[in-house]
């Protein structure tokens, strides 16, 4: 699908600047022209697409349905396969919960939805399909879904109520079905598109230069790291490997976008893909800044409780991918 | 009359930019209103919004969950 752009890629290197084949620095720069047009275009598709989604599913919608349907049991997947779709911003996190909980959504349904979204949004799918390829991406998706589905019935069968704020609690009190059906505004496709539109651009000003100097990163550490590397320190049957990085992962956060490019590279030169997706979910999926956000709507011991549930089952998808691949 | 422009967001970059078009649009156009930040989540949640930011103007919540163009925000004030 790309192979016009290693084209383009191998001219300007090797013909235009007349860089040597076997030069490293030949080899990084073309990894480099080639990553970052190759990702910057499957972003722009999936963040795209994904606001397209979301324009006609908006959040609203979202918290009515899952308010309103009995759906036995199957709640924690949807609520899970919504946040898939809902584009996730760490700071509309507290606004969401509270949402959900005034609409009488369980806390666990809830869970689900808060663990899925970040960990499987649009910009993470774009990169994942641009340095690991569509089954690689599929699987991280699904297991994504799944892990904010198994997270969220955990959950809430530790029954955490009392560990919500006492704000929050009153509300929960006070909690109520939706009664009405959700009304969206009534917009054309044309008139939505530009919205849309301003909405990838903005997406893509916030993490471009992260993509730009991961992929830099990795660039570089392709061209000199030598071919199965790690594999003599990070060797699947290592027991530790996988909870070290997912221990590893989850304070980092606002660089997501730029450690991705570097992992891709890491997994090329011999560390396990199960070690690196464990790695790439805590990433993705667990920071702190959204920890202290939460503090707002739920007490330490809760979030402590939500974050060990969710890198616990991190870890156990990181064995699987390890045993599984 | 005077318009009471209120800016729900609790201190996101995106709720910072959206103060930003706001306040620019309000003074090249020399609209008379009034800018206050609401950044309070229980505050906030009184306007039972699920995604900041949100602009309210005179308690009528116009945009909420994404930064709007100055177009935008200059129509919603007129």
């Amino acid at each position: 699908m790309f192979d016009w752009l290693q084209h383009i890629a191998d001219w300007l290197v090797y013909d235009l600047l007349d860089l040597d084949q076997e030069q490293h620095l030949a080899e990084a720069l073309n990894f480099f022209i080639y990553d970052t047009v190759k990702i910057l275009i499957l972003l722009v598709i999936v963040i795209f697409f994904m606001g397209i989604v979301n324009s006609y599913f908006p959040i609203d919608k979202v918290k009515n349905y899952l308010s309103r349907k009995k759906l036995y049991g199957l709640e924690y997947l949807m609520a899970s396969l919504f946040g898939v779709v809902t584009p996730f911003c760490s700071c509309s996190s507290v606004p969401l919960f509270i949402g959900f909980v005034r609409g009488g959504i369980p806390l666990g349904v809830t869970f689900a939805f808060l663990i899925t979204s970040p960990l499987v949004n649009e910009v993470a799918i774009g990169l994942f399909i641009g340095l690991f390829g569509i089954k690689t991406t599929l699987l991280y998706i699904i297991s994504g879904v799944l892990l904010g589905t198994i997270s969220g019935i955990i959950l809430q069968n530790l029954k955490l109520e009392g560990y919500l704020t006492p704000w929050v609690k009153d509300i929960l009190a006070n909690a109520q079905k939706e009664q009405d059906l959700f009304k969206a505004e009534k917009q054309t496709f044309t008139q939505r598109l530009p919205i849309i539109w301003t909405e990838v651009l903005n997406i893509l000003k916030g993490i471009v230069p992260y993509v730009i100097v991961g992929i830099a990163i990795g660039g570089i550490m392709h061209g000199y790291i030598p071919e199965g590397f790690f594999e003599k320190f990070m060797a699947k049957d290592n027991l530790f490997a996988v909870p070290l990085a997912t221990i590893l992962s989850v304070p980092m956060y606002s660089n997501a976008s730029g450690i991705l490019p570097i992992v891709q590279v890491l997994v090329s030169k011999g560390i396990p893909l199960g070690t690196a997706i464990a790695f790439m979910m805590g990433v993705v999926g667990l920071s702190l800044p959204e920890a202290m956000l939460l503090k707002k709507v739920m007490t330490l011991k809760l979030i402590a409780i939500f974050f060990s549930v969710v890198t616990l089952c991190i870890i156990i998808s990181g064995y699987l991918f390890n045993i599984i691949l | 009359m005077s318009k009471v422009i209120k800016i729900l967001g609790t201190g996101c970059p995106k709720c910072q930019s959206m103060t930003n078009v706001v306040k620019d649009v309000v003074s090249t156009n020399n609209i008379d209103a009034s800018i206050e930040k609401v950044e309070d989540i229980v505050e906030i949640m009184k306007f039972n919004i699920m995604t900041t930011p949100a602009l309210v103007i005179d308690d009528v919540i116009t945009i909420k969950g994404r930064v709007p163009t100055k177009d935008e925000v200059l129509a919603l004030l007129n």
